[in-house]
């Protein structure tokens, strides 16, 4: 998959429970069982490759689909334990990605079923890092056949993006290409087969599904 | 057959025993084991793994029975070949190892049956899938500090053809620690098999040629710390070394 003027790895990562409505939607679930307490570390999932092409298909037994809209970053260079203030340094990019999920209510140890479904990852379109001068100040729009079902801003994420950034490559390097999702807003818009789904976020673009 | 992957001389060579404890690059050089530096021996794509796959271990972790296969995806940036280094960060109380069968994807597969799950395997190999419990968090278990680290998925050393593994339901396990044997297991005691597996996973994803499924650990995990050597062994598959390390060899902690 090239995407000039990067080449993406097929590598993508997502984080959850890193937009602040995340957590504020679980409450005092957050501190309850199963989980005891809120995240320490950046709660991490792979979006496998066979995510990234074809349709996306509401499976047989579900009524909707989840869409996380997600701002994601396009590493430039190998990043290993970066520090927060030179880590957008190694950003090549942004691009959208639309986190697919069947939706879920226990974030426990859920299924990879809820999330890596053929089709699950939508991305694009991929913009150069100067496009953007500032990731942690970007409006995020979701519409579902034109009507905005979704608003929400990259200020609100709990680790701001170059400090995520250190904090996943303290323990996982970052390849030229891998891709990053900073996290979602909640709860997450959803929609039925038949539906158009448009994330718009500022600076990056506009990517359009349909959900089939 | 059976391959490896190494790097010697300055470019990556595929490369196959020799039969007298040595190598045979393919084009023609022998070389030993310990001059060359010992890749994966091939490219992983989507890193499947399993948790709690052994009824044994399912047991020692204190887990009741399970719905369906409990899987989680690692990062290929975690993957080391043979006899590679991998870090353990100081101040950690509880890291180990884990030796599990690795299954090789050799041709795509979607909505597979069990019975033909078998004929879309190119291969084997042995995998030692480490974890550093004291990073085990709630959310989405096992996460990513503790299981997809950097060095945290050793492959190798050979990629041994399926059709050299008659019964991969029939295998014994070992791992050692400094020549200890720690761990011991066969996966006739899978609780989700093989052909399980890849149907379970391929009725919702497509599994490409590269792809790989780390099939779970049987019982026998303690803690490891720098300066040990763990070898995990595979019957028919091979014996993979690694070795822990401190920070200072990473430039951490410093």
């Amino acid at each position: 998959m090239e995407v000039a003027p990067y080449r993406l790895s097929g590598h993508v990562y997502g984080t959850l429970m890193n937009h602040r409505s995340a957590l504020q939607l679980l409450g005092a679930a957050a501190n309850a069982a199963p989980y005891k307490a809120a995240p320490v570390a950046p709660v991490l999932y792979v979006k496998p490759r066979n995510t990234l092409t074809g349709p996306v298909v509401v499976p047989a037994d579900v009524e909707e689909l989840e869409i996380g809209a997600c701002l994601g970053v396009v590493i430039g260079r190998t990043a290993c334990a970066l520090a927060a203030d030179t880590a957008l340094d190694f950003v090549a990019g942004y691009l959208i990605v639309n986190d697919v999920s069947v939706p879920h209510s226990v974030y426990y140890r859920p299924s990879i079923r809820f999330k890596a479904r053929d089709g699950f990852c939508p991305t694009g379109p991929v913009v150069p890092r100067a496009a953007v001068p500032n990731p942690d100040g970007l409006q995020i729009r979701v519409f579902v056949d034109g009507e905005l079902r979704q608003s929400a801003s990259t200020s609100e994420l709990v680790r701001p993006v170059a400090r995520l950034l250190a904090d996943v490559t303290d323990f996982m390097t970052l390849s030229p290409g891998d891709v990053l999702a900073v996290g979602a807003a909640a709860p997450a818009p959803r929609a039925r087969a038949g539906q158009k789904v448009a994330i718009e976020i500022d600076g990056v673009g506009r990517l359009e599904t349909s959900f089939t | 057959m059976k391959q490896a992957r190494v790097a010697f001389s300055g470019a990556i060579h595929t490369a196959e025993s020799d039969g007298r404890g040595g190598l045979r690059l393919a084009d023609g050089r022998h070389v030993s084991e310990a001059e060359v530096v010992w890749l994966s021996p091939f490219e992983p794509g989507t890193i499947v793994a399993l948790g709690l796959n052994y009824a044994d271990h399912a047991k020692e972790l204190s887990f009741g029975s399970q719905e369906e296969p409990l899987v989680f995806l690692k990062g290929p940036g975690s993957v080391i070949g043979h006899r590679g280094v991998t870090r353990r960060p100081a101040g950690v109380k509880f890291m180990h190892y884990e030796c599990e069968l690795a299954v090789v994807i050799g041709r795509s597969a979607r909505n597979v049956s069990r019975a033909d799950a078998l004929q879309h395997v190119a291969g084997y190999c042995v995998a030692n899938d480490y974890a550093i419990r004291d990073y085990l968090e709630n959310w989405y278990r096992p996460n990513l500090r503790v299981k997809s680290r950097d060095g945290g998925t050793v492959l190798g050393p050979w990629l041994v053809d399926a059709s050299d593994v008659p019964n991969p339901g029939n295998l014994d396990l070992r791992t050692y620690v400094n020549g200890k044997l720690v761990q011991q297991g066969n996966t006739r005691d899978l609780i989700t098999d093989i052909p399980g597996l890849i149907e379970y996973l391929s009725s919702f994803m497509t599994l490409s040629a590269g792809d790989v499924i780390l099939t779970g650990t049987p019982e026998g995990v303690v803690n490891v710390n720098e300066g040990d050597e763990v070898i995990c062994e595979i019957e028919g598959l091979g014996r993979l070394q690694n070795t822990l390390v401190s920070d200072a060899v990473f430039g951490r902690g410093i």
